[in-house]
């Protein structure tokens, strides 16, 4: 029915109708969703056993996984290739060699691929903060190379549209030489982490909601995710950065800090569950850390933290992260991943893959100028 | 007139991937398959003009990167229920290199 019709093949907000209509049209025939999903068409293996496959059988390249899990198929698809990419990643940081071809566009040249092929910028900016020089060089960027449209986006930065792929590496080493970073706007990885002005400014705000956010946007950016993943810090339970639509969010109050989990503001919307409540900075620092490398570790690829939460179970969340060993172990895991963060940009301001930016001009024409001749 | 001409090193494509290749009228995706097989292509996806150099190349198939329609590389037909074509171009490797067939830009007399 996807296939023909393309319903529930985009959102997927009409799923859950397509599957009543096949079972009411179906009857008895209809089987639904089966309750161990296959990673994709090429095995007949979870995503979990594959997962746990990798760890215990120490299986370290994609054809390892491919092979010892008998697929079906020699490349794998576009489903299988970015979520083996991935976990081969996650399972071993620092010594898995990604492979850029078992990444969507959007994650082989480092920005989101637009409608008419051009992409799009978007430097990170740490908590929402920027400096005057800082929008100075991004405005001298987009002037630089006529980029034809600047916006401000909904996760506090500023996004560049209408790049040319050519343009990009030589775009990317202007803003890597005045102090930017890749956003990540277009990655399975941590996003934005949005903040208020909190206490500096605010008459309500009770803590530094926007330093913290700060210090975790240095603390978690650049990590490879199952999806994207946003955080946001509100200062007050005015909750203005929106902080429980968040996959982490933070609201500070008087006497700490309430931490919460899970929420969305996607297709779907859902609010955050409360994970717990702490005093000090350091310990939403662990923690957030901690709930990323959980995530990192267990959910699907392309399963946002939603439907994660859902799927595992609160509880089984919070015991993880409330018992101080296994949180403390998942942080120091989240750091050793860390650890092998590249900032993409420069690497490939630097000429890495230059190929993927540097198209080959041949002289010759695929049809004749016959017409022109006469 | 037609005939082969140069476009890229095979070694410079990656493998499971493509180069763009402009010619002076028309943007072509040339691919390399795992077992180092090439393929050409119009670099327009029938469905919206997407960018087939950028999609994900699986088996003798790319998935157009911008609404996942798949395009079979050899015949240029849109695989599935989907229906469309784009045109495939000849070529070969001689050397380690890749030729297309085209039509040889005239040398100004």
């Amino acid at each position: 029915m996807r296939a023909h019709t393309k319903a529930s093949a985009s959102c997927g907000s009409c799923t859950g109708l397509v599957e009543s209509l096949l079972a009411h049209t179906l009857g008895g025939d209809y089987s639904s969703t089966p309750r161990s999903k296959s990673l994709c068409a090429c095995t007949d293996f979870t995503h979990d056993q594959v997962r746990k496959g990798i760890l215990a059988y120490e299986l370290k390249t994609m054809a390892a996984v491919r092979q010892f899990f008998e697929w079906k198929t020699e490349d794998g698809c576009p489903s299988c290739r970015n979520a083996l990419n991935y976990y081969l990643l996650c399972a071993w940081p620092g010594t898995y060699v990604d492979d850029p071809q078992s990444r969507f566009i959007n994650e082989r040249a480092h920005g989101n691929i637009q409608k008419d092929g051009s992409y799009s910028v978007v430097p990170r900016l740490f908590g929402g903060l920027c400096t005057p020089a800082q929008l100075r060089a991004i405005a001298d960027v987009a002037e630089k190379y006529e980029v034809p449209e600047m916006k401000v986006t909904g996760g506090q930065r500023i996004d560049l549209f209408g790049v040319k792929k050519a343009q990009l590496p030589a775009m990317w080493r202007d803003l890597t030489e005045a102090g930017f970073v890749s956003g990540h706007a277009y990655a399975k990885a941590l996003r934005t982490v949005k903040t208020c002005v909190g206490s500096t400014w605010c008459r309500f705000g009770t803590r530094d909601s926007t330093g913290l956010g700060v210090k975790l946007e240095q603390l978690t950016w650049g990590s490879w995710m199952p999806h994207k993943f946003k955080m946001a810090v509100s200062g007050c339970p005015r909750n203005c950065a929106e902080a429980t639509i968040k996959d982490f969010g933070v609201v500070c109050v008087d006497s700490g800090y309430e931490l919460h989990i899970g929420g969305n503001g996607g297709i779907k919307v859902r609010v955050t569950d409360l994970l717990c409540k702490v005093a000090t900075e350091a310990e939403v620092l662990e923690y957030s850390a901690a709930f990323c490398q959980l995530y990192r570790e267990q959910a699907h690829y392309l399963e946002r933290t939603a439907p994660w939460v859902e799927r595992v179970g609160l509880e089984t969340i919070r015991q993880a992260l409330s018992d101080a060993t296994e949180r403390q172990a998942l942080y120091q895991r989240f750091q050793v991943s860390q650890q092998a963060r590249i900032d993409p940009w420069k690497r490939h301001a630097d000429g890495a893959e230059g190929h993927e930016f540097t198209p080959v001009t041949v002289a010759g024409r695929v049809t004749a100028e016959s017409s022109l001749n006469h | 007139m037609s005939k082969w001409i140069e476009v890229v090193e095979l070694k410079n494509i990656p493998v499971l991937g493509a180069r763009l290749v402009k010619t002076r009228d028309q943007d072509i995706a040339v691919f390399r398959g795992s077992s180092n097989q090439v393929y050409a292509i119009r670099d327009a996806c029938p469905h919206r003009g997407g960018p087939l150099s950028q999609g994900m190349m699986h088996g003798s198939t790319v998935t157009c990167p911008l609404h996942g329609w798949k395009i079979d590389l050899v015949s240029g037909e849109a695989l599935g229920p989907d229906e469309g074509c784009v045109q495939v171009f000849p070529i070969k490797v001689e050397d380690g290199k890749v030729l297309l067939q085209l039509v040889a830009e005239e040398t100004a007399a």
